[in-house]
């Protein structure tokens, strides 16, 4: 068994990261530029780690496997990023961003971080200003913030559609200095393919170049895996096509557990899946429910009938009507879910009944058509190139897709896994969303792990290493992780069988979807746990992956990413099986109220799930991180 | 509906490169441009052959990675769009679509359609950011940007970096994109300290990069997937001569100790 401590400093929650930070340990300047560290991936926590811990004098190695740090996928988010400035003096805080974001996460969440978050979000947006990000204004000149999912109050600051892009230039232009200056060297087209353990510590990874397919070995003093979520399990979700679960999965099966893997996001406003042929799922920004209404046909008979021609008495505003308080505007899980169950009742919208509107005629009436162009262009845009429809003159149609993933890697309260030396940032660990994230919120933990929490943290475990000792690429333990590397990518070339990676790929994302999707049952959790093993195998016996290794090999890298998807699969299924409640995302169909509303287990699932590999055909070991809340109260989530 | 595709296929760098047509299987108008080539991928790798390489990733116009000049134009037929958004309803069916990678010196071809565009980044490290350490920036609002100029700033940051402009110039010049990175940070007010010595400095970069001049046909902003403006290029150019008439303002405060 893993020994798992989350090292919450004591005294009370809002002094914390205050009294942690006083008590970190410090390393000179002197000895700081000894210390290598490797940050792979560079999104918004990647990218922002970088560039911080190279201002702070360390050599820092940072590795993508895109052509450029530019393209991480934090890129694609839209709407905002939240932060309690309360510049709209509508009563927000650091206590009520701290207490909205555990209450979204269905109390599933460490209170402890998800307190330091909110403490941090205020320097986020200063510095990001700093950096020249260009936030939305007010005409006299000082930041607008719209409204998100799960607050009462208007929190989220925003540029236009496009605030993940903004956000991620600020970060890659704060990196872009830092490689200027010779402190961070950057590899792109280099993907990680595995983590180097040497006497339990992280010591290293080898890296693919995608280019040219050589394989490198790289060591450290500590490993810093940034590497984003594992949505792309399911095959269609509104991920980059690239993103993937290679280095978390690699470092889990190094030793690293993986918590709460079952709890996924599924987002309620995406565009609804149009045919097979389908490579991705494109999500319609959450800012939209703070002007557009959902709704669907009271009746059947009307689902075929033009929405404009169906008159407003007709028209089931399901949300307004099931949560009244917050309306339009209640968290991903309740909309997604309340989306699923007008479709199921047959009141669904559009191609197989499977969508619903989102209508903005009552905004346009409101604000006029000038004003919804401005906080909404690019998405309408976007909505036009994609359906063909003018989302102006008919209401948008859209259904939930996967999202995110709130599960990842376990990491203490210094961000580090239970491997020490392998610190987890972002979306990559599991830390502060709980059972479901709220909007706004994945942009400010990305940016506030790799910005302010882990250059600050990561002298606590650095000053306990001596650099001079750091184990040389040399090392057995090298040699043998490079060596695995090297036979699985030869078996996946040598394999010539008859089905592509993607049609797997597709196979087990529908499994996924269907078993381990928006709701779940025993029966179906049982299925798929059958079915992915023997899909698993029937992948190491008959993919065919063309081409070498030795060149740029797009089927292959897909390949390799398809092979851990596969084992990752089952994790999430066993995870999902083995919570016997309802919460946030993961919603168990044997565990609900009779209003349809999660029931969640506070008696007996108030813990971090985290799966620890124990060896191939052997079932992890399952380890309880309880989760003591300290000054919140558990209570019933309800938006009514 | 099918289509008849000619495709650029080159091994690497050194080899040369050249056409090989494909018929498609059926296709669907919804499907995107980029599902098209997976569908002729999934064909070509069950008969064993190499598909395709082509660079994308976030397949919704915003990650810069897709690139492709579609019957010769840089993203395909439709304006302010990237290659990912671009459908097959808007070819015809029995249309011969001729696909090739971006060129200019400046962008090497790896693989078929992928081609390097790291000196789009290295012109970045030059210059294009505001020198601010992590942790020492005031409260974000103590200074006021009125909200004409974070629009315009806005406008130009939009950028995703895809290299289109330098792909339709006949020049090979990546002004706009170079222009769009000073103007951002250039209009607004934390960028004004480094302000010239950024534009002088991102400039100089450009040129040991290898690409061309601009003389301002406009085919940049033509095929721009995010409509960044011409305009930009004319401020840039300003900021550009007014910062060889300041001259270095380092060595200039050295000269006069």
């Amino acid at each position: 068994m893993a020994t798992l401590n989350a090292h919450i400093p004591s005294g009370p929650l809002a002094m914390k990261w205050t009294r942690h930070r006083n008590e970190s340990r410090l390393i000179s300047p002197a000895n700081k530029r000894k210390y290598k560290v490797i940050v792979v991936g560079a999104g918004l926590a990647g990218a922002s780690a970088a560039a911080a811990l190279a201002e702070l004098g360390y050599e820092v190695h940072n590795f993508v496997y895109h052509d450029s740090p530019r393209r991480a996928h934090s890129v694609a988010a839209q709407g905002g990023i939240n932060a309690a400035k309360n510049y709209q003096n509508d009563g927000d805080s650091v206590w009520r961003l701290f207490y909205d974001t555990i209450k979204g996460g269905d109390f599933r969440a460490r209170e402890a971080n998800v307190y330091r978050l909110a403490e941090v979000s205020v320097q986020i947006i200063d510095h990001c200003v700093a950096l020249g990000v260009p936030f939305a204004r007010e005409y006299g000149g000082l930041l607008d913030n719209r409204s998100f999912g799960g607050a009462q109050v208007s929190r989220t600051f925003y540029a236009r559609g496009q605030t993940g892009q903004q956000l991620l230039l600020g970060a890659y232009s704060a990196l872009c200095r830092m490689i200027a200056a010779g402190a961070v060297k950057s590899y792109t087209h280099c993907e990680m393919v595995d983590l180097v353990v040497v006497d339990g510590h992280a010591k290293g990874i080898i890296v693919r170049d995608l280019r040219t397919g050589r394989i490198s070995r790289h060591n450290a003093d500590a490993v810093v895996l940034a590497t984003g979520g594992y949505a792309n399990v399911y095959y269609l979700s509104t991920n980059a096509l690239n993103s993937n679960a290679t280095a978390i999965w690699r470092a889990y099966k190094r030793g690293a557990c993986f918590a709460n893997p079952c709890f996924t996001q599924i987002h309620p406003t995406c565009i609804p899946v149009s045919g097979t042929y389908q490579s991705k799922l494109t999500l319609m920004s959450e800012s939209l429910r703070n002007d557009g209404r959902l709704w669907v046909p009271k009746r059947r008979e009307d689902c075929s009938k033009p929405p404009n021609e169906i008159p407003e008495s007709d028209r089931d505003y399901y949300l307004e009507r099931m949560y009244p308080a917050y309306g339009n505007l209640c968290p991903r899980d309740i909309a997604s879910r309340a989306a699923k169950k007008v479709c199921d009742e047959g009141r669904g919208v559009g191609p197989g009944g499977r969508g619903v509107y989102l209508d903005f005629s009552d905004a346009i009436k409101r604000l006029g058509v000038a004003k919804v162009r401005e906080r909404y262009g690019n998405l309408f845009d976007m909505y036009r190139e994609i359906t063909g429809e003018d989302a102006y003159q008919v209401p948008m149609r859209i259904y939930p897709a996967v999202h995110y993933t709130m599960g990842g890697l376990w990491v203490d309260y210094n961000l580090m896994s239970n491997l020490p030396g392998l610190f987890v940032i972002g979306e990559a660990n599991f830390s502060d969303h709980g059972a479901n994230r709220l909007g706004a919120s994945a942009l400010m933990q990305g940016l506030a792990d790799g910005f302010f929490i882990l250059p600050a943290t990561i002298a606590n475990y650095l000053a306990t290493v001596n650099p001079a000792q750091r184990p040389s690429t040399d090392h057995p333990a090298f040699a043998e992780a490079e060596a695995e590397v090297t036979t699985r990518l030869r078996r996946l070339l040598q394999c010539r069988g008859k089905r592509t990676p993607t049609e797997f790929h597709r196979e087990l994302g529908q499994l996924m979807w269907d078993y381990c999707g928006m709701s779940r049952n025993r029966a179906g959790l049982e299925l798929a746990l059958r079915r992915i093993p023997e899909l698993r195998e029937e992948f190491w016996h008959n993919v065919n992956v063309p081409g070498e290794a030795t060149t740029l090999n797009q089927a292959l890298e897909k390949a390799n990413r398809v092979a851990d998807f596969l084992e990752l699969a089952e994790l999430m299924c066993l995870d999902a099986l083995h919570r016997e409640e309802s919460c946030g995302g993961h919603f168990r169909e044997e565990h609900q109220l009779p209003d349809g509303e999660a029931k969640r287990d506070d008696e007996h699932f108030a813990y971090v799930a985290a799966w620890e590999y124990a060896g191939p055909d052997r079932a992890p070991v399952l380890n309880r991180e309880p989760l003591v809340y300290e000054e919140v109260r558990m209570t019933t989530r309800s938006y009514k | 509906m099918k289509v008849t595709l000619k495709v650029w296929r080159q091994k690497d760098a050194q080899s040369p490169g050249r056409f090989v047509t494909y018929v498609t299987p059926e296709l669907n108008p919804n499907m995107s441009f980029l599902e098209m080539l997976d569908v002729v991928n999934e064909d070509l790798i069950r008969r064993g052959e190499e598909p395709i390489a082509f660079d994308h990733d976030c397949r919704e116009g915003i990650c810069g990675t897709c690139s492709l000049v579609i019957n010769g134009k840089p993203h395909g037929p439709h304006r302010g769009v990237t290659t990912c958004q671009t459908y097959m309803r808007s070819f015809k069916d029995g249309d011969t679509i001729v696909i090739e990678p971006f060129r200019a010196r400046a962008f090497p071809v790896i693989k078929d359609l992928i081609v390097d565009r790291s000196a789009l980044d290295r012109i970045m490290w030059a210059g294009g950011f505001i020198s601010v350490r992590t942790g020492s920036a005031p409260d974000a609002n103590t200074i006021p940007v009125p909200k004409d100029v974070a629009e315009r700033a806005m406008d130009a940051a939009q950028c995703i970096g895809c290299g289109a402009c330098v792909a339709a110039c006949k020049n090979a010049s990546a002004m706009l994109f170079v222009a769009a990175k000073i103007s951002h940070l250039g209009l607004l007010p934390q960028g004004q300290p480094e302000r010239y010595r950024r534009a002088r400095a991102m400039i100089e970069q450009m040129d040991r990069e290898g690409f061309g001049a601009c003389t301002v046909t406009g085919s940049c902003e033509a095929v721009c997937p995010k409509g960044v403006s011409l305009e930009f290029i004319a401020r840039m150019n300003r900021d550009y001569a007014v910062a060889l008439l300041k001259g270095d303002p380092i060595q200039r405060a050295a000269a006069a100790i």
